[in-house]
């Protein structure tokens, strides 16, 4: 559980870059954090693995105020996965990049291969076991840096812009795989400017602007809200584009995927046949 | 990394932002030089206190603190070998001037670090360009004079996220004892230094798609001018220096150890 209480934050240069957010995240919730360039985001998720901490207000991770604790012992439960994953690559190979998480929090060497094993099975990664991590592609190093972190098995995990630069297919396995881990019962953090990647999953969206929470419900309400979405200069998935513009006509306003768009569509046309 | 904070430019306007930065860095030469001329305790000491004016002037006094605090890992080193080495060249005696060296030595690096980020802090990098080429350096080293500067406070930002990202990945870099706290750095000197070998491909590509050197003689949209605030560091400088090399060749100045037994 992640609790941040009316958290304010400046940085050293004097920006103020969050202005009093309060936010409940409960375990094994599915969270989207959404907003306009320089909203805030990256700065609030610094702040759930104490990397940041509120120059006012407080944040508890498991009840633990951020301040009383080190980085190295929420990062346990608080995997982050940083957007850019050459921020974080070093080691000569793949499998090492895995491991030094796991050594970090002092995990048993045997357990450690164990882990690793997992990781690069889980992401599709065992064939670059040996391979050094600056000759992989950028979606492979996304992935290796997403495998280095999941290894450690956090109970929550912050993914910042993670469909960035990827391409449909990956973006999709991305996807999936993240709803997937939100599924086994992690609690997922993800901040992102993709509505698409958004409303196809529909979790729980927090929409930030100047530093503040402007909006918080379920994706398909918030982004069908238009006059919201424009303060926020988000540009709705153009399924809810079409359904808004439909709604005249008896159409619900709230679709935003476009399975639920199909089955809408179809049950009209039978009702038509009929 | 908090130590190249302190040589992060800010643009504001004070008579010190204003100076001709070749003015500015014959003052900081001279600063050098009086430094390296005097291991005396005394004089370096009021070296440093002498820099302060200046930082409030310039109100830059958050970032010389923190280029100061960066400068403290590096200062602490210095004066740890310092005072090891002259206590077994010493043969083995704790004498008070053995420390009173040490702070000295250790002083001279400050000093050395403090003019150079004052500098850094109030001259931009655009007029740290013109003030070369206008003493006739060649294009291409001012060039690569002014990147270089212009990439120190990227390289700080990228610094510090990289700092984050291996932090969050359980890295702790105050652990262990002194060589494990060296090698800690590891995780974070190869994803920086990758990114700017990385980043001067790319600007070398970006520069040549915009045909950079294909016309020889370049004009300046400004001049740089010495006005009078220069005339009077300039001569403040020359006093300094004058009265630098005087002390030195025909005086001896006290150690602290021997006014305090006295
Ligand atoms: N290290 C820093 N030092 C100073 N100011 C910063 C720093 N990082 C961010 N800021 C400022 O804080 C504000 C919020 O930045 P933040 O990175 O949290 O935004 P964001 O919502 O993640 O934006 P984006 O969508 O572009 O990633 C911005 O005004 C930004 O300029
Ligand atoms: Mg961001």
């Amino acid at each position: 559980m992640i609790e941040t209480k009316d958290v304010y934050f400046t940085y050293p240069n004097g920006v103020e870059a969050l202005k009093g957010v309060s936010l409940l995240i409960n375990d094994g919730e599915f969270v989207a954090i959404m907003g306009q360039n320089g909203a805030g985001k990256t700065t609030l998720v610094k702040h759930f693995n104490g990397l940041l901490k509120p120059t006012k207000g407080e944040v508890l991770v498991d009840s633990i105020n951020t301040r009383e604790t080190s980085v190295a012992k929420l990062a346990r439960n608080v995997g982050f996965v940083f957007q850019n994953p050459d921020h974080q690559l070093f080691c000569e190979s793949v499998e090492e990049e895995i491991a030094f998480g796991l050594r970090n929090f002092g995990f048993e060497e045997s357990l450690i291969k164990k882990r690793v094993d997992w990781a690069l099975n889980l992401l599709d990664l065992t064939k670059y076991r040996q391979t050094s991590p600056f000759l992989l592609s950028g979606g492979e190093r996304k992935r290796v840096a997403l495998a280095s972190v999941l290894a450690w098995d956090p109970k929550t995990v912050v993914l910042d812009e993670p469909t960035i630069g990827q391409d449909h297919r990956q973006k999709e396995k991305l996807r999936q795989f993240i709803v997937q881990l939100n599924t086994q019962g992690k609690t997922v953090v993800v901040v992102t400017h993709d509505v698409e990647f958004v409303a196809e999953s529909n979790p729980r969206v927090v929409l930030m602007s100047e530093g503040k929470i402007v909006a918080d419900g379920l994706a398909e309400k918030i982004l069908t809200d238009e006059a919201l979405l424009t303060k926020a200069s988000i540009v709705p998935p153009q399924i809810s584009q079409i359904f808004l513009q439909l709604s005249d006509l008896g159409f619900p306003a709230n679709i935003i995927d476009v399975y639920q768009a199909r089955d809408v569509l179809l049950k009209r046309l039978e009702a038509r046949r009929k | 990394m908090s130590m190249f904070s302190g040589f992060q430019f800010r643009k504001i306007s004070t008579p010190i932002h204003n100076l001709d930065p070749r003015i500015k860095f014959i003052f900081v030469i001279v600063i050098f030089a009086v430094a390296i001329m005097f291991n005396e305790f005394l004089v370096l000491v009021v070296l440093f206190f002498a820099h302060i004016p200046i930082v409030l002037v310039a109100k830059v006094q958050r970032e010389w603190i923190r280029s100061m605090r960066g400068a403290a890992f590096l200062a602490t080193i210095i004066f740890v070998t310092n005072l090891v080495f002259s206590y077994i060249y010493g043969g083995y005696q704790l004498a008070p001037w053995i420390l009173e060296n040490a702070i000295a030595l250790t002083l001279r690096f400050v000093v050395l670090v403090e003019s150079f980020s004052i500098f850094f802090l109030t001259t931009s990098p655009d007029h740290l360009g013109l003030a070369l080429e206008q003493s006739h350096i060649p294009y291409e080293f001012c060039f690569a004079f002014t990147t270089a500067v212009r990439f120190v406070p990227v390289l700080a930002e990228e610094a510090q996220t990289i700092m984050d990202a291996q932090k969050a990945r359980g890295l702790e870099l105050e652990k262990g004892n002194f060589l494990k706290r060296i090698r800690n750095y590891i995780p974070i000197l190869i994803p920086l230094i990758v990114s700017a070998i990385r980043r001067s491909l790319e600007l070398a590509e970006a520069m040549e798609s915009k045909a950079w050197g294909a016309i020889k003689k370049r004009t300046n949209l400004y001049e740089l001018k010495v006005r009078k605030g220069d005339y009077i560091l300039i001569t403040l400088t020359i006093v300094m220096l004058i009265i630098a090399v005087y002390v030195r060749l025909y005086l001896s100045i006290p150690s602290l150890t021997s006014l305090i037994s006295h």
